[in-house]
C-alpha cells in the first residue's frame, strides 16, 4: 500500500457550522440529590456492615448443615458462649491483660522505632545502622525469640514486651523510612530553607510529609503485635496461669470446648475490626484524606 | 556609600560543583554578580547553565568550592529565612497545611513574627495575591496558579532581604503564566521588593526582569548582563522589545548557530 513511502492524503473538507444548542430540558434539574438509596449504597460504613452481615449469615447456615459443634460451632453458640464469658468477667480480664500488654509492646515499639528513623534521617551512620538492623531482624519471626526472651526475663510481661517490640519496630521503621525518603526534595529544600534542623525539622516537615506511609508502618506493627502476642500467650499457656485470650484459646482447646475458642477469635478478631475501622479510619480521614494525600 | 549600602546581594567568583553517580559536574564558573535594592534580576541562559544550581548556592544549600555569597554583607553558609525561595514545583506547599497554615508556618517555625500579628500578615500577603477566598482550603483543592501564588505570598509575608524564585512559572500553563508575571510586577510596583529570577525563556526575562544576566552554558559563565528596565510594562510586540529579545537571543544561541551550521545543509 505505501511501499511507494510518503502516501499524500487528500484533506477532508468539511463545512463550518454554528447553531443553537439543543433543548436539554428533558433531563430535568441539571445537578439533583441522589436518592436515599444511592446515598446508602455510596457510604463505606453501610457496605462493610453489609458484608459482615452476610458472612455472619453463611457462618450460621454452615454450622447449621454441618450439625457439628465439636468442630464448628454455630454463630448463635459461639455469640452465647462469649456473652456469658463477658458476663461473668473472665473474657473481659482476659481482653483487658492481653491488650495492656499489647499497648505496653506496642507504644515502646513505636517510640523505639521514632528515635531510630529521625537518627536515620538526621546522619548517615544512622541509616547505614538503621538499614542494616532492618535488613536483619524483619525477616525473623518475632516468635522465635520468645524462647531466648524466656530465659533472658523468664516468664511474665517482660518477655512478652520484648517480643512484641521486636514485632513491631522494624515494620514500622521500615515504613517510616522510606517514607521519609519519598518526601519530594522540593519540600525538604523550603523546610530547610527556613533553617529549620535537627529533630525540630523531622518533626514538622518530614513526619508529616512521610505521614501516609507512617500510617501504613503503624497499621502493619499493630497487626504484627496482636498476631504476636496470641502466639506468643499460647506459648506460654503451657507454663503459666496467669495469661490473656492467647491462653484462654489454648485452655479452651484442651477442653475441647470448641465454642469457646471461637468466642476467643471472634474476640481478636473484633477488636482488630474496632481498632482498623473506627481507630485508623478515623485517623485517615483526618490527616491523609483530608490532605489529599491518600484517596 | 549610598551604592554600598543598596547593595543586597553580592556574588563574587562563585565556582559550584555537584555530584552526579559518576561524575563530578562543573555548573558554573567563576560567575560573578551584583543584585541592588528593588532589583528585578533575571538570570537567564539555556538549560545546562547551572543558573538554577547557582540559585541553590545563594540559597545556601549547597557552598561554592571557589569564591564566595554575601548577603548584606554577610557571608552566606547555610538556608535561611532571609532568603525565601519559591520554587517551580507544586510540592513546595506542605500538603497537610491549608493556604493560611502554610503561609503561618515559616513565621512560626522561625519566630519572626507570632501569634495574632503573624495571623494578620498572613492574611494580608494572602489577600495581596487574590486568595481571601482560599485561606482555608488545603492545597490540593487549589489550581497550579494559585498553589504558585500561595508559595509567593509564604515568601513575602517574611520579608526577606531577597527573593529567589526558580522558574517559578516554568510548570504553569501560557495564560496562567502570563497572569502571573503581570500580577508579580503589580506586586512589585506596590511593595518594591528586591527579587532574583531564573528563567530560560527571554520572553519571562525582559517582561519580569530590570537587569539581565545572561550565562553561557557548560559550564556557566557570565556572558553578558543587559538592562531592561526600559520595557517595562511595553507590549510584547514593541519595536524595543523585539530589538532587546533578538539582542538577547544571539547571545544565548551564538555558539549553537555554529554547531547547527552542517546539519542545516543536510
Amino acid at each position: 500500500m505505501s511501499s511507494s513511502g510518503i502516501v499524500k492524503t487528500q484533506q477532508v473538507v468539511r463545512p463550518e457550522f454554528d447553531r443553537i444548542p439543543v433543548d436539554a430540558s428533558s433531563v430535568g434539574a441539571v445537578v439533583r440529590p441522589l436518592s436515599p438509596l444511592q446515598r446508602l449504597l455510596d457510604n463505606v460504613l453501610f457496605r462493610r456492615c453489609a458484608i459482615l452481615a452476610a458472612l455472619a449469615l453463611i457462618w450460621q447456615l454452615y454450622a447449621l448443615w454441618l450439625h457439628n459443634s465439636l468442630l464448628f460451632p454455630t454463630l448463635t453458640d459461639t455469640l452465647k458462649v462469649m456473652i456469658h464469658d463477658f458476663g461473668d468477667g473472665t473474657l473481659l480480664r482476659r481482653t483487658k491483660s492481653s491488650l495492656e500488654v499489647l499497648l505496653m509492646g506496642y507504644a515502646a515499639g513505636v517510640a523505639l522505632a521514632a528515635v531510630l528513623t529521625t537518627l536515620a534521617v538526621s546522619t548517615r551512620l544512622g541509616d547505614d545502622i538503621l538499614s542494616t538492623l532492618t535488613a536483619i531482624f524483619n525477616p525473623l519471626p518475632a516468635i522465635a525469640l520468645l524462647p531466648l526472651a524466656l530465659i533472658w526475663f523468664g516468664l511474665g510481661t517482660p518477655s512478652l514486651v520484648f517480643v512484641l517490640v521486636h514485632g513491631v519496630l522494624w515494620a514500622i521503621a521500615l515504613n517510616t523510612s522510606s517514607g521519609f525518603r519519598s518526601v519530594p526534595e522540593t519540600l525538604r529544600m523550603s523546610g530547610r530553607n527556613y533553617g529549620l534542623s535537627g529533630v525540630r525539622y523531622v518533626v514538622t516537615v518530614l513526619m508529616p510529609a512521610a505521614f501516609p506511609s507512617i500510617l501504613t508502618g503503624l497499621k502493619i506493627g499493630w497487626a504484627f503485635a496482636w498476631r504476636t502476642l496470641i502466639a506468643a500467650e499460647l506459648v506460654f499457656g503451657v507454663s503459666s496461669r496467669s495469661g490473656g485470650l492467647g491462653w484462654y484459646i489454648f485452655e479452651a482447646r484442651e477442653e475441647l470446648n470448641t465454642s469457646s475458642v471461637f468466642a476467643d477469635l471472634l474476640t481478636v478478631i473484633m477488636i482488630g475490626l474496632l481498632v482498623e475501622s473506627v481507630l485508623f479510619r478515623t485517623i485517615e480521614t483526618r490527616t491523609v484524606e483530608k490532605w489529599g494525600m491518600q484517596r | 556609600m549610598t551604592e554600598d549600602g543598596s547593595l543586597v546581594l553580592d556574588v563574587r567568583g562563585v565556582t559550584l560543583q555537584y555530584k552526579t553517580p559518576r561524575h563530578l559536574v562543573t555548573a558554573t564558573y567563576r560567575i560573578n554578580l551584583e543584585v541592588y535594592e528593588s532589583d528585578r534580576f533575571v538570570i537567564l541562559g539555556p538549560s545546562g547553565c547551572g543558573k538554577s544550581t547557582l540559585l541553590k548556592a545563594i540559597g545556601g544549600f549547597m557552598a561554592p568550592i571557589e569564591g564566595d555569597i554575601f548577603l548584606r554583607g554577610r557571608k552566606v553558609v547555610k538556608p535561611g529565612p532571609d532568603r525565601m525561595m519559591v520554587f517551580q514545583e507544586f510540592e513546595q506547599l506542605m500538603p497537610w497545611k491549608t493556604a493560611l497554615g502554610n503561609v503561618l508556618f515559616p513565621m512560626k517555625a522561625t519566630g519572626r513574627f507570632r501569634g495574632k500579628e503573624a495571623r494578620e500578615r498572613a492574611l494580608a500577603a494572602l489577600s495581596k495575591v487574590g486568595l481571601t477566598k482560599f485561606v482555608d482550603s488545603y492545597p490540593h483543592m487549589l489550581s497550579g496558579g494559585m498553589k504558585m501564588r500561595v508559595a509567593i505570598a509564604r515568601a513575602m509575608a517574611m520579608e526577606p532581604d531577597i527573593l529567589l524564585m526558580d522558574e517559578p512559572f516554568a510548570a504553569l500553563d501560557a495564560l496562567t503564566r502570563r497572569r502571573m508575571q503581570e500580577d508579580l510586577l503589580a506586586l512589585w510596583d506596590q511593595l518594591r521588593f528586591t527579587v532574583l529570577f531564573v528563567t530560560h525563556s527571554i520572553e519571562e526575562a525582559i517582561r519580569v526582569g530590570s537587569r539581565i544576566l545572561v550565562l553561557s552554558p557548560h559550564p556557566g559563565r557570565v556572558r553578558a548582563e543587559l538592562n531592561s528596565s526600559y520595557v517595562y510594562g511595553q507590549p510584547l510586540d514593541d519595536a524595543a522589545f523585539g530589538l532587546l529579545s533578538k539582542r538577547i537571543h544571539n547571545l544565548v544561541f551564538e555558539g549553537e548557530a555554529e554547531a547547527k551550521q552542517p546539519e542545516a545543509l543536510v
